[in-house]
């Protein structure tokens, strides 16, 4: 993760937000410099890091900073209190509310945007579609051969984000598990836990074994995007902002941000403003999907 | 015998020393009381793990700590099998870069090499871990014909590569310690300048050597980046010499991965703490067997030269 792009702009952040900062603070030294902390999720930090510069011109007088990690390190921190806002591509579990609670804090969800997994193959791999179950069995081990779904008599390489990633938990659940809460499948053993989407990324381009998932606003021109299906009687879908929003693509979440107890103030007003539509914009250059249509 | 020597000197030193020797006395016994307090750290975070995970669980063949599977042989299987496959890579190319530039490389050549390879040794891991990534694993999987390149093998050749500048640097300083009289009297007995090598120099040098090689598989098994982006962090069990071209989670890439994500004091935060305790003692052993070897070494060449 230490290689991770988003944090080469996150230092260029802080530093423009530094010399925003000094700069306003001289000018009106009565007026008092307003900090954010906002850390989570690695789906939504590219996301989070436009939002911030653009907050930058709107109200000069906060700071933000945002950091990635996981979703489950953006929670952990709020839980332990050194962020004022975590980012989370999942909804909080259960046991980290528990924690929450016990730690005498209170989270509160916001839904920020919508977010498409589209499941990512090399290029030269003749497989263009594939069924909710098929995948499921890919991923479970099931299916080991690209043969077993059309394609080439070649050995399956199944590509994964860490377990700290909310998106591999999303796909756990819905995807290998097809949303059934009593199913107990796991990823195959050999499934490759890879640490950031630039290594999914990096392994998809070179290697035609490979299948991977991310979100939809990190997969490029380089690879290969499958159109999945619900069941065998169902369309193959592929994912965009139209079939996330009309419900047909299967594969779609919510992304969150969480902030400790009901939120007021700048932070109240930061997160106003990422749900009207200027924000939202954002949203869908950066191949999200917008709450609001 | 001493009074003799300080005759007319005060024995008591005065207290402007006394001062100084607690200092340095402090500074020593610091180190050993840093890595007691440490290890009394990891102890205190991990042994919950013992209580809160069974026995069974902790010693099965699956990690996934998100569902409650805590086995953590495959994680100390990782390591293992990629820090032997580093050494067999290090040993002899460092151990004969080594030779070549005491031994048979002229004074300006090894003069310009010496440093290179010292630089060499100080580039970040994560930098290495990038091209590991981008360049050596896929070629690894065209080559060999391997589903995927990022594998044991390729975590192996890249710590190998880390650890050869570390066996480099200590093997030669060994084997320019030798005395000049032992390489004479071989050759003058009518030795090659191989047989010279081989059977006088390296045999005198060692325990400078082994050091080396113990202190080049320390550095591969607690190397964390470059392995984290290479070897694909699959927690497979490896059981025998085919694994090495299958991925491989280490322990070290488990912690630095899953560490920023638990909570304090969760089960699987106690379980990363016990890695951490299984990795300290990994590296004590490596230690207090290459210390434990130096030192039999030294008396017996002691009894040799007496």
């Amino acid at each position: 993760m230490k290689y991770d792009r988003p944090l080469l702009i996150l230092v260029f952040v802080f530093i423009l937000a530094g010399c925003t900062g000094r700069g306003s603070s001289s000018e009106n030294p009565s007026e008092q410099i307003k900090t954010i902390e906002n850390k989570g999720s690695d789906t939504i930090v590219n996301l989070a890091l436009a939002w911030a510069e653009e907050y930058q011109v709107i109200d000069p007088s906060v700071r933000l900073s945002v950091t990635g990690g996981g979703s489950g390190t953006g929670i952990a921190a709020l839980i332990n209190g050194t962020v004022d806002i975590a980012n989370a591509s999942r909804k909080m579990k259960e046991e980290e509310r528990q924690t929450a609670i016990e730690n005498g804090s209170d989270p509160v969800e916001f839904v920020i945007a919508r977010d498409a997994i589209a499941v990512i193959v090399n290029l030269e791999n003749p497989v263009d579609h594939l069924t909710l179950q098929q995948i499921s069995d890919i991923y479970s081990g099931a299916i080991d051969n690209w043969q077993e779904v059309g394609g080439e008599d070649r050995p399956i390489v199944r590509l994964s984000r860490e377990t700290n990633s909310g998106t591999h938990v999303y796909f756990l659940e819905e995807v290998i598990r097809l949303g059934d809460s009593d199913n107990k499948t796991l990823f195959s053993q050999n499934t490759l836990l890879l640490p950031s989407s630039e290594g999914i990324g990096a392994e998809i381009k070179q290697n035609p074994n490979a299948i991977g998932y991310d979100g939809l606003g990190y997969v490029t021109d380089e690879m290969k995007v499958i159109g999945v299906a619900s069941s065998d009687e169902d369309l193959f879908i592929f994912p965009s902002a139209k079939t996330v929003n009309s419900g047909r693509y299967p594969i779609a979440r919510d992304l969150y941000m969480y902030t400790n107890g009901e939120p007021d103030g700048f932070i109240k007003e930061y997160l106003d403003w990422i749900r009207s539509s200027d924000a939202q914009e954002i949203v869908t250059e950066l191949g999200f999907v917008p709450i609001i249509k | 015998m001493m009074s003799k020597y300080n005759a007319g000197i005060d024995p008591k030193p005065p207290k402007r020393e006394f001062l100084i020797t607690a200092l340095i006395k402090a500074a020593g016994y610091s180190a050993i009381i840093f890595v007691g307090m440490i290890f009394l750290f990891l102890v205190l975070e991990s042994l919950p793990a013992l209580r809160e995970v069974k026995l069974s669980n902790l010693l099965s063949s699956r990690w996934y700590p998100i569902e409650d599977y805590y086995g953590v042989l495959p994680l100390i299987g990782g390591s293992l099998i990629i820090t032997i496959g580093a050494t067999l890579i290090a040993l002899p190319f460092g151990v004969g870069t080594a030779i070549y530039l005491s031994e048979i490389a002229p004074r300006w050549l090894r003069e310009t090499l010496k440093p290179i390879v010292e630089i060499l040794g100080g580039l970040p891991s994560v930098v290495l871990g990038f091209l590991g990534m981008l360049v050596l694993s896929p070629y690894l999987r065209i080559w060999l014909d391997l589903p995927t390149g990022l594998s044991a093998l390729a975590g192996a050749i890249l710590l190998g590569g880390i650890a050869i500048p570390t066996v480099v640097s200590i093997s030669e300083d060994a084997l320019d310690a030798v005395p000049k009289s032992y390489r004479d009297a071989s050759l003058a007995m009518g030795a090659t300048e191989w047989q010279t090598i081989w059977r006088v120099t390296l045999p005198a040098a060692r325990s400078g050597v082994l050091t080396a090689a113990m202190l080049g598989i320390g550095r591969a098994i607690g190397e964390t980046m470059a392995v984290m982006m290479v070897t694909g962090n699959a927690p497979i069990l490896p059981t025998g010499i085919r694994d090495l071209f299958s991925p491989v989670r280490t322990m070290t890439a488990t912690i630095a991965a899953e560490m920023g994500e638990v909570a304090n004091n969760s089960t699987h935060y106690h379980v990363l703490f016990l890695i951490g305790i299984i990795l300290f003692l990994i590296s004590l052993v490596v230690n207090v067997t290459a210390s434990a070897v130096v030192f039999r070494q030294k008396k017996s060449q002691e009894r040799i030269l007496s």
